[in-house]
């Protein structure tokens, strides 16, 4: 059974995550942690973001039994709405409380680093929100990409910089960012994007979005008077997967599943998926599962999805992997795409191509579970987000445009 | 030589060591070789090789940009091997600057192993804090190499301390808060760090680096610093070059004139 107490003091979770920093972050890291721990202590602190997740960004979402797609695919399916939050995306949860921890610390400015735009557009909205000046890093080529996103950030008051190092997409913004950090720490808060990175990052991220997991729970003790058989969530980073799986994992019959991007298919190197395809090693603060060739060169990734084309994988992911709690299986771009399609068809609701990984990987389970069950299963599925920023790219692919 | 009689060796000239950084493979294996000897025979007392690596957080643009080049034309880390012997060859000693990934990807313990055998002295670890350390601590006593962490303007007092407890060889001291770089002007906050890591030990040697482009810098830090450590100014002479030639030979400038620099304080 894992721990639930981890990470520990100092940041692991078993051999992962830990610190792999410049010792000029140390200083800053530790702030946090202690800025943090003295939040989450604080009735004030927890009743203010509570407030803000209820009332500005719509929490709890709800858990949407989805009676077409269920008949259809021979499950109960139920869908964790996070796609009807404010900034459509559990993101939202991240940087409000990020946003409240940076105005705690008396610093008043936030770094955040973006690939295909929505944490850097969730970062600019709880800057605009609580007054912070906010920068954003973001690959070149993603600008290019996501033009409109970058539109949206400039329009809630952020700086978009364009970072031309490497190959111009996330883990250059990323690297960018930690750049920015080190020569600015001392006003500004790094306003991390999922929860991967050094301690306190993958813990602290993991709370703040663990409303998921928290709501999702009660909410089907509610309605299903008893939990769900599974849990599944697509994992980048693996913020919207941590957030929904956190809560479950001391529910042993409660079988957790996280979907990485295949991309054009693990075989094919053209992939994403960090625990399937990549081995441990250490990257951007932690260590974890990342994609590298075997001197530890990072690997470029590839999804059709901007927000799961990251060549790591948080560290907690890394040990509910290692240790058996969670399954993590690849899911490619075309069996995401075809689960994308089915549920704008029979629910009338276009998912982010993210969530559609997490969709596909549960329609690939239920002939499994069925037979271990011996009755319909009972599935809970992360809808981390909805996908009109996608229309672009599944237009394109269904050649609809 | 090891990098403590290289100190010592200046200390009794009354003045600092010049350490000249170049990235292993840069652009070419055998051009990097040739670099770094030219830094050796232009007056830089010990080199500073920095393995490639391809999200390197703590380095500024020119070193982005040249370690960029250096993978691209497909330096590997077994090559760190050959470099390291040919640069020792010249007499001067030769630490290593590199993330971590790299190192723990090829075995930490066989590194250490093959880079002693190769004649390195030890390593210079940017993302590896003493906290994260326990195999590498290991490694290093095993093979006898000297082990360099980083302390920065922000570190505490007591972080200072627990981490110069971890260092042999050297100290690194970083000159300000931010990224690898020449600076128009060197940090202020150089002096106090040097300072406070005197203040906890007596034998250890601290270097400065970040910032450092000229003799006239390389001066100021060589009168507070027990070494000046130079990296983007020296590549960029590589990376801005038309030719191989006119490349080294800029080189040889730069390093004639941080060796004047250190020189021309006496300590």
């Amino acid at each position: 059974m894992t721990d639930l107490l981890l990470p520990d003091a100092t940041g692991h979770f078993g051999p992962f995550g830990g610190r792999f920093i410049p010792e000029a972050l140390v200083a800053a890291l530790d702030e946090l942690d202690a800025a943090y721990r003295a939040a989450k202590a604080d009735p004030a602190f927890v009743a203010e973001f509570e407030g803000m997740l209820r009332d500005y960004a719509g929490a709890p979402s709800p858990l949407y039994e989805a009676r077409r797609l269920s008949a259809q695919a021979g499950a109960r399916i139920l869908l964790k709405r996070e796609d009807l939050l404010h900034t459509g995306a559990h993101k939202v949860r991240n940087v409000l409380g990020q946003a409240l921890l940076t105005k705690r610390m008396g610093k008043r400015r936030v770094i955040a680093e973006t690939g295909a735009g929505q944490h850097g557009v969730a970062a600019a909205t709880a800057a605009a929100y609580l007054d912070l000046e906010c920068v954003v890093y973001m690959g070149e080529l993603d600008t290019q990409r996501q033009a409109l996103n970058v539109a949206r950030m400039r329009m809630l008051g952020a700086e978009v910089i364009p970072v031309t190092n490497g190959s111009r997409t996330l883990k250059d913004a990323l690297n960018e960012a930690l750049r920015d950090w080190v020569s600015s720490v001392d006003e500004t808060h790094y306003l991390l994007g999922t929860a991967a990175g050094p301690h306190p990052f993958p813990e602290l991220v993991r709370d703040f979005v663990g409303g998921i997991g928290r709501e999702a729970r009660a909410q089907s003790l509610e309605r299903l008077q008893g939990l769900p058989d599974a849990v599944a969530a697509c994992v980048g980073g693996g913020s919207n997967a941590i957030g929904i799986f956190h809560a479950f994992v001391p529910d042993e019959g409660v079988r957790l599943y996280g979907f990485e991007a295949g991309g054009d298919g693990v075989a094919t190197g053209r992939t994403a998926a960090s625990i399937t395809a990549g081995s441990k090693g250490v990257l951007h603060g932690a260590r974890t599962y990342v994609l590298q060739d075997s001197d530890g060169q990072t690997l470029e990734s590839h999804s059709i999805s901007a927000g799961l084309d990251y060549p790591a994988v948080g560290p907690e992911h890394a040990w509910l992997h290692d240790t058996g709690r969670a399954t993590y299986e690849p899911v490619d771009d075309d069996e995401a795409m075809a689960a994308f399609q089915l549920l704008c068809r029979t629910e009338g609701i276009i998912p982010a191509i993210e969530s559609a990984h997490a969709l596909a990987g549960a329609l690939r389970i239920i002939p499994k579970l069925t037979e271990e069950l011996g009755r319909e299963p009972v599935i809970v599925v992360n809808l981390s987000g909805r996908g009109d920023k996608d229309a672009h790219t599944a237009g394109t692919y269904f050649g609809i445009l | 030589m090891s990098i403590a009689v290289a100190f010592e060796k200046a200390r009794a000239e009354g003045r600092a060591v010049l350490v000249g950084c170049m990235p292993a493979g840069f652009p070419t294996v055998d051009g990097s070789i040739a670099a770094m000897k030219a830094m050796v025979e232009a007056g830089v007392d010990v080199v500073e090789l920095e393995i490639p690596y391809s999200d390197p957080v703590m380095d500024g643009p020119v070193i982005q940009k040249a370690s960029d080049i250096a993978l691209a034309n497909g330096v590997r880390v077994a090559d760190t091997m050959r470099i390291v012997e040919a640069v020792a060859a010249t007499g001067a000693p030769v630490v290593t600057m590199t993330y971590w990934n790299p190192i723990e990807q090829y075995g930490v313990d066989r590194f250490a192993r093959d880079y002693a055998a190769a004649g390195g002295t030890g390593l210079i670890t940017p993302d590896l804090i003493p906290d994260e350390a326990h195999d590498w601590l290991a490694a290093s006593d095993a093979y006898g190499l000297d082990r360099t962490f980083l302390v920065s303007p922000s570190s505490t007092d007591a972080r200072l301390a627990m981490t110069v407890a971890h260092c042999r060889g050297f100290v690194y001291a970083t000159a300000l808060m931010g990224v690898t770089g020449a600076r128009e002007q060197t940090s202020s906050a150089a002096p106090a760090l040097v300072a406070r890591v005197r203040a906890v030990t007596t034998d250890l040697p601290v270097g400065v680096g970040l910032g450092v482009r000229d003799g006239a810098q390389a001066a100021e830090v060589g009168s507070f610093a027990d070494g000046v450590i130079v990296g983007s100014a020296l590549i960029r002479c590589v990376l801005d070059a038309d030719d191989e030639a006119s490349g080294l030979a800029s080189l040889r400038a730069l390093s004639a004139d941080l060796a004047a620099g250190v020189r021309a304080v006496n300590r």
